[in-house]
């Protein structure tokens, strides 16, 4: 290809990260910025020590403690001795080599990676962003180059500020049109998922483009972001523009002053060309995305809140057909059941995909003044990172949160993955804005629906799935 | 790490799509600070019929009879064969390395998620993409068939079939040449340092806001 030739932005990032191609069809790709946290790491930073290398940048790392922290009773800090252990290591880890920031256990700022890197502007555009976990696609909302690795990969990362990579292809997921009242990014991101499938994205780094993706806040891109890798790809962005510029100023690592100049000018050039070519395109249309409910054990198992359950037999792939039958039996759902038929044991509001600050307004807006169901055993707010807990805090959604029956808890991961104390029982069924509901994933025997903050909310309300714009529906959403 | 140049190993089906990293470790395992000790834990939720903890002595739990990986004809496989997109879900690594505990050091699928297989060449395990009638067959040999084993060679590319049928299949050149060596990433990116440091000072007087601190 020609420089002339019109480029994709994933060409940009790519070919301004290339330090080295390799005659074996590699490339060395350069890292700018090294998320960690404690349950990757431990292992990749004991490698580093038994091969006596040092790291190569340790001011490209930011570090903190979210899977396993406990998320109440801070007081009697970690009491699960595995738990602890790990993330006094993580400590120890970071007190030996050092960090550009730390947000421990405790720390006002620390939160859920995914969460504290972006508001501290530690994410900027035109980077390459990587972390020992697969949800760093989230930071993708920023035009960066996002995707999680492994521990070896980790450990490679801090010995050589680099990583060992081959080009993916290219994927337009193009969404026009306006999102109608009570549908979100994360409608969005089940639908696209819904419709290419969880491997459908595999090799792919999926560019999100069109008029709603535009009218998405960058909180929004960042939920969208975050589910790119349950579609399969390796990663997901969104180009820069002017609201991604706005959200960056004046947040704590992003430049200023002249820097902030020269930084914009070149950010505004990472987009994809007009005439770029993709090696695939997928469009959607806003407006015919509803709130949507996966049904299953797999992100691609969704349907709209006013469908139904599907019926295994009407599945013509033998595969796909028993996958439907293992999935309705561990669900304990029957074939063509209405989604809104559906009862709920417990509501978790929170993970890297919805538990910031507009999340929980979207949430709070629809608790407000209601009360969640007495079939409902437990309902939990789990704030994204102190930051954003304090927000909420000030603007008084912890009491709208409170009043309707939540429980209002500390920062962490909680029940996205249930490491800690948060977490269902067996044959529990949670309605969750997190973004897997693979089998046990929030608990042993325990099942996950995947929704939208504002339909966690609805469901809550309920007691059961319901269409939050019926609840809602004469308010704005 | 291993080299891995031929495997003649037994294989264990495992028929299901979109087997998961949480399915193959539980995440209760991943709060270790070690990279050894996960076999038993393979498959935790699938094998045993109790919930497993870590730091536990797995020998006397109650285990599901009818988990494939329990029966007895597939024990002591070595290659592992599945569906598509194996390995989806979480980047822990703590997945290839049950596995690979559990004595598996090949994988065959018709389709595996990206972080996952990315994270088996970093333990010696091989990965391998065969379309899907291949699988089907398979599939039917395996069960059908007791004592099925295949022979997998890297260095040719090919899988073989007791019945004479072989299997050809792709994979980087990167890859096969770490792999056919059990070369150290680090220490062969590192022979580059100088062309790395080069390339890191450009970027930092041309964009300097990338390296605050
Ligand atoms: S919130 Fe969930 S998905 Fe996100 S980083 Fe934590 S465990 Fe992973």
């Amino acid at each position: 290809m020609s420089h002339n030739s019109p480029q994709t932005l994933y060409d940009k990032l790519w070919q301004s990260h290339v330090v080295l191609e390799q005659d074996d069809g590699s490339a060395l790709i350069y890292i700018d910025r090294h998320l960690i946290h404690e349950v990757t790491s431990p292992q990749a930073f004991e490698g580093l020590k038994l091969a006596k290398r040092q790291p190569w940048r340790i001011s490209s790392v930011v570090a903190t403690a979210d899977h396993n922290t406990p998320t109440n009773h801070w007081e009697r800090g970690i009491e699960d001795p595995v738990s602890r252990l790990q993330v006094e290591t993580l400590d120890a880890n970071i007190h030996e080599f050092g960090a550009l920031a730390y947000y421990p256990f405790k720390d006002s700022r620390q939160g859920i990676v995914h969460v504290v890197g972006p508001e501290n502007g530690a994410t900027l555009p035109g980077m390459t962003v990587v972390c020992g976990d697969s949800h760093t696609s989230t930071h993708g909302a920023f035009a960066c180059m996002a995707h999680g690795i492994g521990t070896s990969e980790v450990e490679h990362v801090l010995a050589t500020q680099c990583l060992v990579q081959k080009k993916s292809k290219t994927m337009l997921v193009r969404v026009e049109g306006q999102l109608r009242r009570g549908v979100s990014a994360k409608d969005i991101a089940l639908a696209v998922i819904g419709n290419i499938g969880t491997a459908g994205g595999t090799g792919y780094a999926i560019e999100f483009a069109g008029s709603a993706i535009r009218a998405l806040s960058i909180e929004g891109r960042m939920t969208l972001c975050n589910m790119a890798i349950e579609a399969g790809a390796r990663m997901g962005f969104v180009a820069v523009d002017q609201t991604t510029i706005d959200y960056l100023k004046g947040r704590p690592f992003a430049p200023k002053g002249d820097d902030w100049e020269r930084a914009v000018a070149s950010w505004r050039q990472l987009t994809s060309d007009e005439g770029a070519r993709f090696d695939q395109v997928v469009e959607l249309r806003a407006e015919a995305i509803d709130p949507l409910v996966t049904w299953g054990t797999s992100p691609e198992m969704v349907v709209s809140i006013k469908g139904r359950v599907p019926d295994p037999a009407s599945f013509a792939d033998p595969v796909k057909r028993e996958g439907a039958e293992r999935a309705l039996a561990y669900m304990g759902l029957a074939p063509n059941q209405s989604v809104e038929s559906i009862a709920i044991d417990k509501v978790f509001i929170g993970s890297c995909t919805n538990s910031r600050i507009e999340d929980l307004r979207a949430a709070a807006s629809v608790l407000k003044g209601r009360h969640v169901a007495a079939n409902v055993k437990l309902a939990l707010a789990v704030p994204g990172s102190g930051l954003v807990k304090r927000q909420a805090e000030a603007e008084g959604l912890d009491k709208v949160f409170i009043a309707a029956g939540f429980e209002w808890r500390e920062p962490g991961c909680s029940m996205c993955l249930a490491m800690n104390a948060d977490r269902l029982e067996p044959g529990e069924r949670c309605a969750s804005t997190s973004n897997r509901n693979f089998e046990g994933r929030q608990g042993a025997g325990g099942r996950t629906h995947l929704v939208s903050p504002q339909m966690a909310a609805a469901a809550a309300i309920a007691g059961r799935f319901a269409d939050v714009r019926e609840i809602v529906c004469k308010e704005p959403v | 790490m291993d080299a891995f140049v031929r495997l003649n190993g037994l294989v264990a089906p495992l028929d299901r799509a979109n087997v998961d990293t949480d399915a193959i470790i539980p995440k209760q395992f991943l709060k270790s600070i070690k990279r050894s000790g996960f076999g038993p834990n393979l498959f935790d939720e699938w094998r045993y019929l109790d919930v497993g903890q870590p730091g536990q002595d797995s020998t006397n739990r109650p285990r599901n009879p009818d988990f494939v990986l329990n029966q007895p004809r597939y024990q002591g496989a070595q290659i592992l064969l599945a569906r598509k997109n194996f390995g989806c879900g979480s980047s822990r690594e703590h997945a290839p390395w049950a596995l690979l505990d559990f004595g598996f050091r090949a994988v065959i699928a018709e389709s595996f998620a990206d972080i996952f297989f990315n994270n088996c060449f970093k333990n010696g395990i091989l990965p391998i993409t065969l379309p899907a009638a291949e699988i089907d067959a398979l599939f039917a040999a395996v069960s059908g068939t007791p004592g099925f084993r295949l022979l997998i060679d890297l260095e040719r590319q090919v899988i073989e079939r007791p019945d004479g049928v072989s299997l050809p299949f792709a994979i980087d050149d990167y890859r096969k040449e770490r792999l056919l060596n059990g070369w150290d990433d680090i220490g062969l990116t590192l022979r580059h340092a100088d062309i790395i440091r080069e390339f890191e000072e450009r970027r930092r007087r041309e964009q300097p806001w990338l390296f605050c601190g």
